[in-house]
């Protein structure tokens, strides 16, 4: 079987276990699972610059904000239908990657990772300065007309489920074969060896440019997902805890794998689950698990498996 | 043919290239020997835009390089093996040859012709770069650069921590390639490597190109005066 087949096939295998899982979990736990699911893309978007190209930003939060921001204030405030709305909450993510990404170029290492970081924070703050559109830290609702699509309600939990399930292996399946083709073995490569791949004639600076705005524009599309698929605007969604949350996720799962993403977003969401069930200090238990995991399985649950299947994308 | 002329470069507020001048002709190895720290990787990096030069010139054909940034100039001609090979670890054989014949749209015809050269990349194509041997990692970082096809190979210490079977190889390459018309500038400490392989020597002193010598003026005597060896 060709690795291009081999990947599809893991991938499509993925998306059908997220469909049993949902068919045969509790309630809640089905539930969960289109949460999961847009978080998923999230990390996907941040694990192909950090992952594949080997740019840690610490804002990605911005980008998140930027399409749920974007979808939500032109369905609250334009009245907007669902559709042009998320498409424009898409297009604020790649708008904002591709600026934020030309100037914090401008830096490596730790100088983009505070940029990136510095650029959030601005975000964040300018949401709250302009409360009055877009109601700070209290968020708003979103509209229940603007969470219609196709004549179909997305606030019912199977709806949610599959507009998420959708949304996911469409982002799953499209990042899978952009991490094979031409560009993807470029931005490793980038990774691997910059000077090296600007001296086999790659303008490598552009090509991170584009790597930053695909990421931006998915996580835009994992912003705008969330609000329409759970109705909710807020500001906490662009503070500095949601640029560290992709981080541990890819760093859980696996940087520089596809699946990785899904996993680290699965593992962590039932790690704090499960111990804020135990005790109110459940942080300190899920610290707890994720430095044992980082001390043990550096290169993340995904990467583990990878020592082993070597083809695992 | 490559022509650097009256080459000054720094890094940062530290000059370490004050005035170097070479010639690599097409069919001839020329080497660049010095003492450590004498200029000669900066020399490289200053002929590959990597170190911008502040003054001098740089010609391939007469065409001007030195303005040019640096990921345009592999695409005029010059491929770059670096000291270390510097491979993309994680990628594998197959991989790392795709993304070096990808710049210039080379296809099939110029991998076959690199896999021909280096027939154990053949045997290695689904295999990560990192996990070869240092004489199969050295071949790669070859087989790299010379998927562009350059008119001029620079060679950066090719020839380091590789045991005598694979220095050979490596060597056989370099002359092949020589044969074939290509131009190579060599940087190499090994002497006994490179005594009976070059075709002219440019001498470096303290970031200053001192001499240029001749195949048959390339002597022991030679050597100890300019290197002490």
């Amino acid at each position: 079987m060709s690795e291009r087949l081999r990947t599809d096939a893991l991938h499509l295998g993925v998306i059908a276990l997220l469909v049993v899982l949902f068919l045969t979990l509790p309630t809640y736990y089905a539930g969960n699972l289109s949460r999961i699911m847009v978080l998923a893309i999230y990390a996907i978007g941040y694990n192909l610059l950090f992952g594949y190209t080997g740019l840690l930003s610490l804002g990605h939060a911005m980008f998140f904000a930027a399409g749920m921001y974007g979808y939500g204030l032109t369905a609250q405030l334009a009245g907007w239908p669902a559709l042009p709305a998320f498409a424009l909450g898409i297009l604020a993510g790649a708008a904002l990657g591709l600026v934020v990404g030309a100037l914090a170029l401008r830096t490596a290492g730790v100088a983009f990772m505070i940029v990136t970081l510095m650029f959030a924070q601005s975000a964040y703050l300018t949401i709250l300065y302009f409360g009055t559109w877009t109601r700070g830290d209290e968020g708003f609702v979103v509209p229940g007309v603007a969470r219609v699509v196709l004549g179909i309600d997305l606030s019912g939990e199977t709806e949610r489920f599959v507009a998420a399930l959708i949304l996911f292996s469409l982002v799953l399946l499209v990042s899978g074969r952009l991490v094979r083709s031409r560009l993807g073995r470029t931005l490793v490569a980038i990774r691997e060896n910059e000077e090296r791949t600007r001296m086999l004639g790659y303008d490598a600076t552009r090509l991170k440019l584009i790597a930053i705005t695909v990421s931006a524009a998915l996580s835009g599309l994992a912003g705008a997902a969330y609000a329409l698929l759970f109705g909710y605007v807020g500001a906490s969604f662009a503070a500095v805890p949601y640029s560290i949350f992709p981080l541990l996720w890819v760093l859980l799962g696996g940087a520089g794998t596809t699946v990785g993403p899904l996993i680290g977003v699965f593992f962590m969401f039932y790690l704090i689950d499960t111990a804020s069930g135990i005790t109110l200090a459940y942080m300190l238990i899920a610290g707890l698990a994720l430095v044992l995991l980082t001390l043990f399985a550096p290169q993340g649950i995904a990467g583990l498996v990878r020592r082993r299947v070597r083809w695992l994308p | 043919m490559l022509e650097a002329t009256g080459l000054r470069a720094a890094y940062g507020p530290v000059e370490v290239l004050h005035d170097v001048s070479l010639t690599a002709r097409a069919g001839e190895i020329t080497c660049l020997l010095g003492r450590n720290g004498a200029g000669k990787s900066s020399t490289l990096k200053a002929i590959l835009g990597l170190l911008p030069p502040s003054r001098g010139t740089v010609t391939l054909d007469g065409a001007a390089l030195h303005a040019l940034p640096a990921h345009e100039i592999p695409k005029r001609g010059i491929g770059y093996v670096p000291q270390g090979r510097r491979l993309f670890r994680e990628l594998t054989v197959a991989e790392t040859i795709e993304v070096g014949l990808m710049t210039r749209g080379e296809g099939r015809e110029t991998r076959d012709w690199v896999l021909d050269l280096f027939p154990r990349l053949r045997e290695r194509l689904g295999q990560q770069a990192g996990t070869l041997s240092g004489g199969e990692q050295q071949m790669l970082a070859t087989a790299r650069a010379l998927c562009l096809r350059p008119k001029v190979l620079l060679l950066d210490e090719p020839t380091e921590g590789l045991q005598p079977s694979m220095i050979d190889l490596i060597r056989d390459v370099t002359v092949r390639m020589r044969d074939e018309g290509y131009a190579i500038l060599l940087v190499e400490q090994r002497m006994d490597a490179i005594l009976d392989l070059a075709d002219r020597a440019v001498f470096l002193e303290t970031g200053r190109s001192v001499e240029t010598v001749a195949r048959a003026d390339l002597t022991p005597q030679t050597l100890h005066r300019r290197l002490g060896v």
